[in-house]
């Protein structure tokens, strides 16, 4: 395929060995034409052999997605999308039929998420985390499946969700994110392709990590990610997402709508390492990284806690958020988002307290290197039934060099006279001092920029499952690499 | 083992070393000793490879190669070692991390392994015993909330498992007690042998009680006026660095 050549030699030239998953995979894809129309989603659809009640939902969502005006880019500077100018659709071909099982799916998938370091095969199954693996618009595949349903754990992709739970699905899905949210949430209500599907059943704790791998391969092609994660009375999950893409010289869009449920004393902990391809360094390609996260803590007692380490995309645009309906729920969001060379990052969170003795807690770690930017926009809105919330903001900022920037954006929102509200913000230079103390300790310039960044976001790192805590670290190093001379 | 022939220093305009010479030889131990604000830190950090500060004429030689040329990593990595006046706090780095990190670091510019876990325990629960630190100190982040003495306590356990070839305290003892002064000399004298050397930096005759030095040096102003043995420092606690200066 000419198309993955041209990727391949691109890779090549830029040379470049920062970022490590910028390889291609060369499959044979099924991809119907650009462009966004009524046409493309009765297509995904049918490709997907969804039930009617589905594509009707679909189409509503595009009917909306075209009144809707764009979102208001505050901090970011975004080219114009031509929504007719992406494919809304691509999957590869021997993935069509529905594998039965892995010896069904091309070997070079298979290799792919291996050299990703996600292996899918049984024998060598990463232990304590069951995986399901999206390519493109499609999910490959899921492990430890039958070992989860024995509990009553439903974990698969959305689309096989839509066929086999279907009263689940139509309960939740739209439910804390409404289609007419903002125009991307009605876009990716449209045209969503894949994402993982997870029901908690009641009094069940899942007793492995679930996680979702997210893999971009096809050009000029967006991926809608939809994830639903559904945790019953007195239930507790943790969820980890991972997502990388092929370094290319295009700009691609990720565009995910993801909810979550938590019902009676159930907990859900999201973690998520987003390391999409950044763009090089004069800011050519990368990844338009689009999400819309909401959890709503429906039942008393509930706990939706995110935790996020950012350091790819060219652009990101997220804010994961929680809605504490339930009296005495908590939400919690721990974030650490570096952006480097021309990276923009908006990202932060909306607490929203409805329930009484809601609580929340928000730790922002921005780091800052190169020509970047990084804004962290937040808001705690707290309603007047909302008797005794509290919330406590943290936002620290760090700069590496004089041409980047961080911008702290809070809002409070309070009707409420016995809630309390602290935050607090820091903004400061990396320091030289310490920089020279680690060298002459015999680090390396680039060794020392991160053992002191991660020093910075231990408070946010130590929230990761064990299994990512480390990769993590490494991650947050490398993505600073070049930011000191 | 370090050379240093006419060095003339200056940061933002200013001199602050104005034509030192100072010759280390394998397994000795000199003192330099000098008045506040007479260049000793600046010194030290020019050795060690400090940035902003402008070299503007002498050389330094480190084991056959030109210092001057040298990272600050490098330099390090070649067994130069400076116990900071004022050690830097590095928050959310465990203290036996940071140790581990810069041993590796060390390893790898020679080519070596990583130091394997368990021994790399073993090492540190040694030395730390030897200098009197706790393991619960050991589990805190780096020099955050430690007290003035047990950072400079650090520095010397940090000295110890690198094990340097040329050492630079500076005002280590500045702040200790009078036990934790004993321990951290006999840590140094532990370390002593004849194919490392020492530069100790201090106000006080007191440590050279405890770490005798085979030289001493007084600078004033940007130079070494004065050099001599041990009795030297003697002299001066006699009679200041006033009279000192003017005989010399
Ligand atoms: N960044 C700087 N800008 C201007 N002057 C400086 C700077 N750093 C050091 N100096 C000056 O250089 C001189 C030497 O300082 P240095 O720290 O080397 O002294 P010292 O001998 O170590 O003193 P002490 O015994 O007090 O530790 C002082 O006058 C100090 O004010
Ligand atoms: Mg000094």
């Amino acid at each position: 395929m000419a198309a993955t050549e041209q990727t391949i030699k691109q890779v090549n030239t830029l040379g470049s060995s920062d970022y490590k998953y910028g390889f291609s995979t060369d499959v044979d894809e099924i991809r119907p034409p650009k462009g966004l129309n009524e046409e493309i989603i009765k297509f995904i659809s049918a490709q997907k052999d969804e039930p009617e009640w589905m594509l009707e939902w679909r189409l509503n969502a595009f009917k909306v997605f075209n009144k809707l005006p764009k979102p208001q880019w505050a901090k970011l500077n975004i080219p114009e999308i031509d929504y007719q100018d992406c494919y809304y659709y691509s999957i590869p071909k021997s993935l069509k039929d529905k594998p039965k099982s892995l010896d069904e799916i091309d070997p070079e998938i298979l290799k792919t998420y291996e050299k990703l370091g996600i292996p899918l095969k049984e024998q060598k199954m990463l232990s304590g985390i069951a995986v399901d693996a999206v390519f493109d618009s499609v999910s490959v595949a899921t492990t430890y499946k039958k070992q989860l349903s024995d509990l009553g754990i439903v974990f698969c992709s959305i689309s096989e969700a839509v066929k086999t739970h279907p009263e689940l699905v139509k309960k939740y899905l739209g439910s804390v994110i409404p289609v007419s949210d903002h125009s991307f949430a009605a876009l990716n209500s449209a045209v969503f392709t894949d994402g993982s599907f997870i029901y908690i059943p009641e009094g069940v704790r899942c007793p492995v990590e679930l996680s979702t791998y997210f893999r971009i391969n096809a050009m000029n092609t967006g991926q809608f990610e939809r994830t639903l994660i559904i945790a019953d009375k007195d239930s507790y999950v943790s969820y980890l997402e991972g997502c990388t893409a092929p370094m290319r010289d295009e700009n691609q869009l990720h565009a995910a709508n993801v909810e979550l449920v938590a019902l009676d004393n159930a907990e859900i902990k999201y973690s998520t390492v987003q390391n999409w391809y950044p763009g090089d360094k004069e800011g050519k390609g990368g990844i338009y990284n689009f999400v819309t996260k909401r959890g709503a803590c429906r039942g008393k007692n509930s706990k939706i806690s995110w935790t996020q380490v950012e350091t790819g995309s060219a652009i990101t645009w997220k804010y994961p958020s929680c809605i504490l309906q339930g009296d005495h729920s908590k939400g919690e969001f721990y974030s650490v988002a570096i952006t480097n060379n021309m990276q923009q990052a908006d990202t932060g969170t909306k607490m929203i307290h409805i329930g009484k003795n809601t609580s929340s807690k928000i730790i922002s770690k921005g780091i800052s290197a190169g020509k970047a930017n990084n804004t962290y926009r937040g808001l705690v809105n707290i309603l007047s039934k909302a008797k005794n919330a509290r919330n406590f903001t943290q936002c620290d900022s760090l700069l590496i060099g004089n041409q980047c920037g961080a911008h702290t954006v809070p809002y409070i929102e309070s009707s409420n006279s016995d809630s309390m509200v602290e935050h607090e913000a820091t903004t400061s230079k990396i320091n030289e001092d310490q920089l020279f103390y680690c060298q002459q300790r015999g680090l390396n310039s680039e060794d020392a920029v991160g053992l002191i960044v991660n020093g910075f976001c231990k408070e946010v790192l130590q929230h990761l499952p064990m299994e990512f805590a480390v990769e993590a670290q490494k991650l947050v190093a490398i993505s600073l690499e070049g930011s000191v001379g | 083992m370090l050379e240093i022939k006419n060095l003339h220093v200056s940061i933002e305009e200013k001199k602050i070393i104005k034509g030192l010479d100072l010759s280390i030889n394998k397994g000795e131990v000199h003192a330099l000793m000098g008045p506040n604000g007479s260049g000793k830190s600046t010194l030290s950090y020019v050795l060690s490879g400090k940035d902003k500060y402008e070299i503007n004429d002498g050389t330094i030689d480190y084991n056959g190669k030109n210092l001057l040329e040298l990272d600050v990593d490098e330099r390090a990595n070649e067994g130069l070692f400076l116990a900071f006046q004022y050690p830097m706090e590095i928050p959310g780095v465990q203290t036996s991390f940071f140790l581990k990190t810069a041993i590796n670091s060390k390893r790898k510019y020679l080519g070596q392994s990583e130091m394997d876990a368990l021994e790399f325990a073993k090492l540190m629960k040694s030395k730390a015993e030897e200098l009197n630190i706790s393991t619960e100190m050991l589990k805190r982040d780096l020099n955050v909330n430690y007290s003035g003495g047990e950072k400079k306590k650090q520095e010397i356990l940090q000295m110890s498992m690198l094990s340097p070839k040329m050492a630079i305290l500076d005002e280590t003892d500045s702040g200790l007690d009078i036990d934790a002064l004993r321990i951290v000399s006999e840590g140094v004298n532990k370390l002593r042998n004849s194919e490392n050397s020492f530069l100790v930096i201090t106000h006080y005759q007191r440590l050279l009680n405890y770490i005798k030095p085979d030289f001493v040096h007084i600078i004033a102003d940007g130079k070494i006026v004065k050099s001599g043995d041990y009795s030297l420092a003697l002299e001066l606690e006699e009679k200041g660095y006033e009279e000192i200066s003017q005989t010399a």
